[in-house]
């Protein structure tokens, strides 16, 4: 048992934890969640505003357990099956055609998907499924048996593929699409909430470790004024957070450049990289947006 | 607690499974719950809540399980977490000791004197009060004894506790339409058509071709099956509609890799001669409502979208518009539109029932031929299935 104060729960999985790491910060919600999921083995469905760190999130899980990451990025035309396997006829036809030894096994010809590579790993993978709400509204109820027995079916070798460790399965989702109610009851669920200032200041300090505190405050400050602006079509998030003080530092950008526009209700310098849309950054510059709303 | 917690949810209309109520139990079984009720709150909260617009309908339910007085109630708690918090907390000799003492009071007794003096280093010093009662945990397996945790009395000026903070109250209300319902509908909207350059394999006639050619591979090839969905939305702009709109537009581009083209306009209370396209720049850019006409075939499935509930002479009467001066009454142009679009619908907000009581209401029914559909799931399937 180890009663270290503040990580206590490590005394209950075996193992590491997730408690984030030096270069992503984790808040105690999100902390309960992975270590819940992988303790119990249940997948955890991630939703969150666009840039909160949803995907970055597998890739720092699995590096704090000392997993293997395998990579699902699903798009609408993705089929469940993509992530089993596929079997290419074509190759086997086109090896028959040339005499060729390798088509008398249909296992040379049984493409392994991301699910299958998963449950092959050695040592336990974690599997991201990334934004599952692209694809197929039928899509995550086409994985529910897999992803629930960790195993699946092979028609063309009559193999059953089973997982040789249960994978922690992460799933996110920016909530294009609603998911099945069979689907949910199976997940744990995290919704990544926006950060508040305090946990924003500490992720930016995560990626800049040598950003100023003056222009730290008045990046943030000037941040989050941008995100009250009303009718923005897409708010800016972290990530364009983060690509923004990237380039106040290349720039040489004064603090007290960034806190003179926010006075002003103007632009912060380098808006566009926080605002993509033509329409926010006349909506956030206080120029008049034509016509009035009826 | 547990099932208080459950019932509570419940009764909010938080779906919760017994699957997910097994899956918390699990979770306190394999002793991944950090210790104090913040870290029993986060548990509860991913293992029974699916929805972040749940989450505030989960905060007052677990105020309330805490006993309806959020501030200082004690919670119960399974004599498991008890025992688990007791294995971090002592030595197994202190824990022997204990147990020789006499059983879970002494346990509990010994962690209240240990947590107090450890207040302020965790969780803001919760206290241990008394037993109670039977768990809920006594078909999981566990000794049929809860403990209930509570702060000590006499404790002024507390900091507010995550679930009394409220943080996800401005989530719950985007709750409306159950969207994956409605896009189980729309997708019966989706028809497949086989278009452009041959570049799909067609593996049934390449097998038919090749056995024909004595085995030798005869690769043959398909143009790609296409949605060939085309859908056209209408939009009451009226301000009592703004929220319906909303939801409809969403809806929609939600499920627009369902369709091959999805263009949305807007008109206000009945179709006249302009729409428009952007709500804001409705003065400044609009379309002429016989270009829209001229520029959609009989192809098109087309939705409008509106209350349809105005002053009667608005869609009878030139000059009857609320907003300008109509040179053909808005009857008019439902009847051009109906004559030209035959897969065309009206869906609806206003509930059913309320239809007959508004004479507009009747009224645009009858000039599209009885096409108007509740917008609920059923509504749309039904809608659906006429386009
Ligand atoms: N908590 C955090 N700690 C450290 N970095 C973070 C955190 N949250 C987000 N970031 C950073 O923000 C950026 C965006 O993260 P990511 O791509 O994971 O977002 P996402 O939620 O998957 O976005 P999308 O919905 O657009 O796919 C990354 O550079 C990531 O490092
Ligand atoms: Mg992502």
């Amino acid at each position: 048992m180890d009663p270290t104060p503040g990580q206590p729960w490590r005394a209950g999985p075996p193992g590491p934890g997730f408690e984030g790491t030096a270069t992503y910060i984790a808040t105690p919600d999100l902390i309960v969640a992975v270590n819940a999921a992988v303790a119990l083995g249940r997948p955890l469905l991630v939703k969150g505003e666009p840039g909160t760190g949803k995907t970055v999130l597998a890739r720092e899980v699995a590096a704090a357990l000392g997993r293997p990451l395998i990579e699902w990025h699903v798009k609408s035309t993705t089929k469940a099956q993509h992530g089993l396997y596929e079997y290419d006829a074509v190759a086997r036809l086109r090896d028959s055609q040339l005499g060729s030894e390798r088509v008398h096994d249909i296992r040379n010809y049984i493409v392994r998907g991301k699910v299958w590579e998963a449950f092959e790993a050695p040592a336990g993978a974690v599997l991201l499924i990334d934004e599952v709400d692209k694809a197929d509204l039928e899509f995550p109820n086409d994985l529910l048996q897999e992803l629930d027995r960790m195993e699946f079916y092979v028609h063309e070798t009559r193999e059953t593929v089973r997982a040789r460790h249960r994978p922690v399965v992460l799933i996110t989702s920016n909530d294009e699409k609603e998911l099945p109610d069979a689907f949910l009851r199976r997940c744990f669920f995290h919704y990544l909430r926006f950060p508040d200032p305090e946990t924003m200041a500490r992720i930016v300090r995560a990626h800049h470790p040598d950003l100023g505190r003056d222009l730290l405050a008045a990046a943030l400050d000037a941040f989050y004024g941008l995100r009250e602006v009303p009718g923005l079509k897409k708010r800016p998030s972290t990530s364009e957070l983060l690509d923004w003080i990237h380039l106040l530092l290349a720039e040489g950008v004064a603090p007290g450049a960034v806190r003179a526009a926010r006075g002003g209700r103007s632009l912060p310098p380098l808006a566009g990289a926080l605002l993509k849309h033509e329409h926010d950054l006349g909506a956030a510059g206080g120029a008049p947006v034509a016509g009035r709303v009826g | 607690m547990f099932e208080r917690l459950v019932h509570a949810l419940r009764r909010a209309g938080v779906p919760v499974s017994l699957g997910e109520h097994l899956a918390l139990l699990g979770a306190l079984r394999a002793g991944v719950v950090p210790p104090g009720t913040q870290g029993f709150y986060h548990l509860a909260r991913t293992a029974l809540v699916k929805d972040e617009r749940h989450f505030d309908r989960f905060d007052r339910a677990f105020a309330e399980a805490l006993g309806g007085r959020p501030a200082d109630a004690p919670i119960e708690i399974p004599e498991a977490w008890l025992r688990w918090e007791a294995a971090r907390r002592f030595t197994p000799e202190e824990r022997a000791a204990i147990d020789v003492r006499g059983g879970v009071d002494a346990l509990t007794e010994a962690l209240r004197q240990r947590l107090a003096g450890q207040d302020g280093r965790h969780e803001g010093g919760s206290h241990w009060v008394g037993t109670r009662g039977t768990s809920p945990l006594g078909a999981a397996g566990y000794a049929p004894a809860g403990i209930r945790l509570g702060r000590g009395p006499g404790r002024a000026g507390r900091a507010l506790k995550v679930w009394e903070r409220r943080e996800y109250r401005n989530l719950d209300d985007r709750v409306g339409l159950g969207t994956r319902a409605f896009q189980v509908a729309l997708r019966r909207l989706r028809r497949w058509a086989r278009e452009g350059a041959a570049e799909d394999l067609d593996l049934a006639e390449t097998l038919r071709a090749t056995a024909r050619n004595g085995g030798w591979l005869d690769l043959r090839m398909a143009r790609r099956r296409r949605n060939a969905t085309r859908v056209l939305l209408l939009l009451d702009a009226g301000g009592s509609m703004d929220a319906h709109v909303r939801r409809v537009e969403r809806l929609f581009s939600a499920a627009r890799s369902e369709f091959e083209r999805l263009e949305s306009y807007y008109f206000h209370n009945c179709l006249y001669e302009r729409v428009w396209r952007d709500n804001r720049r409705r003065h400044v850019e609009t379309l002429p409502t016989v270009q829209l006409l001229k520029a959609h075939d009989a192809r098109w499935r087309v939705v409008f979208v509106g209350d349809a509930q105005m002053h009667p002479i608005e869609v009878t009467h030139a000059g009857g518009s609320v907003e300008h001066d109509n040179a053909e009454p808005g009857a008019e142009w439902l009847r051009r539109a109906v004559a030209r679009w035959p897969h065309l619908v009206w869906l609806n907000p206003v509930p059913e029932a309320a239809w007959p009581s508004t004479a507009s209401t009747g009224l645009i029914r009858a000039l599209l031929r009885g096409r108007m559909y509740p917008l609920t799931p059923a509504g749309l399937r039904e809608a659906v299935a006429r386009l």
